[in-house]
């Protein structure tokens, strides 16, 4: 059978050419002369590094388990065939209901229908990231559902009207005073500086909501095959709430969150807390086998799942970056990404921000939109070294440059490889050639030639050297005795 | 998308999926494989060997169709390299107590249930509680003779979520204590539902210290062999009392769930 992997036109992700580069280009700018922002991201990261070293040093060979972790997913990814479907054959004879959606619009749709069935008057929602990414809470409210986010850092970034800027620390680029404020204005509480404070206003302000809500929807971290279970991470406390109050629990989950044992959880879990957040364990890890059972006290009486393709079966038909999907959606990589801390969550553009969200945003909106995303890297492979499950993500990078040069090549680019290959095939014309730009190097530096004027504004061109790199070569080999 | 008409969005994600997966993927960075011998077996899973060769110590076969086959579960490979559970049960409940005072729970080690019953007294009499809620269970009920308050009980036959949201404390028994990580396993089915173990502002749980397992996959098993298969529709790992640092990375504690957690250990 042919299937067309044709990513679906997603109308809230549709931009014009070209736009998202501009808008990049710009951003980027912006917050990167944003000297504050950056002293606070990079200090509110600075207590994660020291917890994140804390947790890993408790691991008895912290290495081999990123092995142990990238064969578990690895294993499950790559015969998904086969374990998606038992997931779902466990999940239902649990009692849970299970939905198919294809793009993010069907996705949509799928829960409004659900919304409406069970006639709901209030939604509550904790942390779901395959929700950003379809849009559901615009769709909610456009069929005016009023919804609350129940995540400290997504209720924040609510009321602000902003997407999350980091998908694992939603709100970290926001100060105390500004919270404070926030809530000031929509919740009529006094102003404080405390962070405990604004806490126990959002406590108390969300209690009553858990208990009113007829919906609750949550994301989902894993899928375990073996059980037909669905596994939560979290620290708050808002997604058990969720998941027991209202009288239906609808989660979202991508279908490459499938693990076959069980027993997958007892290495990942740790892992995903220490990569994640620094801890021995977030507070809550949940397993959600259906509904309510006979004999238990309380919980939801219908428990539906909508599996979410949305191109992720595009990144499975690419062998090489496949392993993308082995994604546990931790954050380490950001955390650790020199362009993310300069560059800011919201630059990006995207659901997912930082190295995994240049990787596998290409795929899910298109290459030659979102190469640049690639581009902004220093190759430094920092993300690579951070991610628990091992997943490549410096090399996926260039991959997908090279992907882009292949599909859609620059023509100037071509142009000066060539050039450069006629150059450097020809001693003679290379050596001219330094001698020349050796010479001219302070010129250029006083001309400020519109080409290298973006490079000049924020850099120095360093001092042109005396000699070539050939010449002064020659000269040490004697000296230090080399054959 | 001619392919896919008339097909259900189950099939086409499966069909999809069937037909991405022709091509085989070269194994996770930095592992290598043995050999490409073998034939796919049925359950390509089932088969992993470990042999200090890869930089993992972890060898995967590859089959002659390109498929993956491990000789031994992800989990069985990693247990010497994950956080420590202690050898001995002595080592285990040292472990236990040292991550949960770490994660800021409280732990109040009791020789009976007598004297859990007079800790439980001293508490509720020193906060003031008006009201708390347990779930009938052998360790639970008899805690209840002598506090100083009122009590609500929670069962399938009444349940209200505002009778539940006044009370100041939720009282449960629980699956297994895990000494690797402090967490505690709770469950639908022998913690009293979902609600009690997470909506009252102090969670108080009553366990025994042969309830102590080394690891979190050891109390996965647990779990696994006391319900036969038949899984509570809710497990929950909860290690520490709730929390956010949203707000700045700054730690604060009580942020939707429990602000206190308190283990009671009996024995
Ligand atoms: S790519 Fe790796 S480090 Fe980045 S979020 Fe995913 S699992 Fe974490």
């Amino acid at each position: 059978m042919i299937v067309n992997h044709s990513p679906a036109p997603a109308a809230a992700d549709s931009q014009p050419p070209r736009l998202a580069k501009k808008r990049f280009l710009h951003d980027a700018a912006e917050y990167v002369r944003d000297t504050g922002h950056r002293a606070f991201v990079r200090k509110a990261l600075n207590g994660y590094y020291a917890s994140r070293d804390l947790q890993k040093a408790r691991f008895r060979n912290w290495e081999h388990a990123r092995d142990a972790a990238s064969l578990a997913k690895w294993s499950a990814v790559n015969r998904l065939d086969e374990l998606l479907p038992r997931f779902v054959a466990a999940f239902e004879a649990n009692g849970g209901q299970v939905h198919w959606a294809r793009d993010a619009e069907e996705a949509r749709k799928i829960v409004l229908e659900l919304v409406r069935a069970a006639r709901a008057k209030a939604i509550i929602k904790s942390k779901c990231m395959t929700s950003e990414e379809i849009h559901l809470n615009a769709a909610l409210e456009a069929d005016g559902y009023g919804v609350v986010e129940s995540d400290l850092g997504e209720f924040i970034q609510q009321l602000r009207g902003e997407p999350p800027y980091h998908f694992v620390f939603p709100c970290m680029h926001v100060r105390r005073d500004e919270i404070s404020d926030l809530f000031g204005k929509h919740l009529g509480t006094a102003p404080t500086d405390s962070p405990e404070e604004l806490t126990m206003i959002a406590r108390r302000h969300m209690r009553r909501l858990y208990i009113d809500a007829d919906v609750g929807i949550t994301g989902a971290n894993f899928l375990v095959a073996e059980t037909g279970q669905i596994s939560i991470t979290e620290n708050e406390g808002n997604a058990r709430l969720t998941a027991a109050l209202p009288r239906v629990h609808i989660a979202i989950s991508g279908i490459e969150k499938v693990v076959e044992h069980l027993d997958d959880l007892a290495v990942l879990l740790p892992m995903l807390a220490t990569a994640g957040t620094g801890q021995p364990m977030t507070c809550y890890n949940t397993l959600y086998a259906g509904p309510r059972r006979a004999g238990e006290a309380d919980g939801p009486e219908e428990m539906h799942l909508v599996l979410l393709d949305n191109s992720r079966t595009a990144i499975l038909a690419d062998p090489e970056q496949r392993d993308s999907l082995h994604c546990i959606r931790c954050g380490a990589c950001l955390n650790v990404c020199p362009i993310f801390k300069n560059v800011g969550g919201f630059t990006y553009g995207t659901t997912y921000q930082g190295p995994i969200g240049s990787v596998i945003t290409p795929h899910l909106r298109g290459l030659a939109d979102w190469n640049h995303l690639s581009a902004a890297s220093s190759l430094c492979g920092a993300c690579t070294d951070a991610c628990p499950v091992r997943i490549d993500i410096a090399h996926h990078l260039l991959h997908n440059r090279r992907n882009a040069a292949r599909t859609a090549p620059n023509a100037w680019e071509r142009l000066g490889h060539r050039l450069f290959v006629m150059v450097a095939r020809r001693p003679w014309l290379f050596g001219l050639g330094g001698a020349v730009f050796r010479h001219t190097l302070p010129l250029l530096k006083a001309l400020r030639p519109p080409l290298l004027r973006d490079w000049l504004a924020s850099r120095d061109l360093p001092a042109a050297p005396r000699q070539s790199f050939r010449r002064q070569w020659e000269r040490r080999q004697p000296r230090e005795g080399r054959a | 998308m001619s392919g896919e008409t008339g097909m259900s969005a189950r099939e086409v994600i499966l069909a999809r999926i069937t037909e991405a997966l022709r091509v085989p993927a070269p194994l996770p960075h930095g592992l290598t494989a043995e050999s490409q011998s073998q034939v796919r077996q049925p359950q390509p899973r089932a088969a992993v060997t470990t042999s200090g060769a890869s930089t993992a110590g972890i060898t995967v076969t590859h089959a002659a169709a390109g498929l993956p086959t491990l000789t031994v579960l992800p989990e069985e490979v990693a247990r010497p390299w994950l956080p420590d559970g202690g050898e001995t049960q002595a080592e285990r409940l040292q472990l236990l107590i040292e991550n949960l005072v770490k994660l800021r729970a409280i732990v109040q080690q009791v020789p009976d249930l007598t004297a859990a019953s007079d800790y439980l007294f001293t508490i509720a009499r020193e906060r003031d509680w008006q009201r708390v809620a347990w779930h009938p269970h052998p360790l639970v009920e008899p805690l209840l003779g002598g506090v100083p308050c009122a009590t609500y009980r929670v069962d399938a036959a009444d349940f209200e979520k505002n009778s539940l949201e006044s009370c100041d404390a939720g009282i449960t028994s629980c699956e297994a204590l895990v000494a690797q990580t402090g967490s505690i396993l709770v469950s639908s089915a022998t913690s009293g539902g979902r609600a009690l173990s997470i909506l009252p502002h102090v969670h108080i749980v009553v366990a025994t210290c042969d309830q102590i397992v080394a690891t979190l996959a050891d109390a996965l098993h647990a779990a696994k062999e006391r319900h036969e298969g038949h899984m509570p529709s809710m497990l929950s790992f909860i290690t520490g009392p709730s929390r956010t640092g949203d707000i700045e990375r700054i730690l604060v504690l009580g942020a939707h769930g429990p602000k206190e957690l308190i283990l009671i250990l009996v024995g």
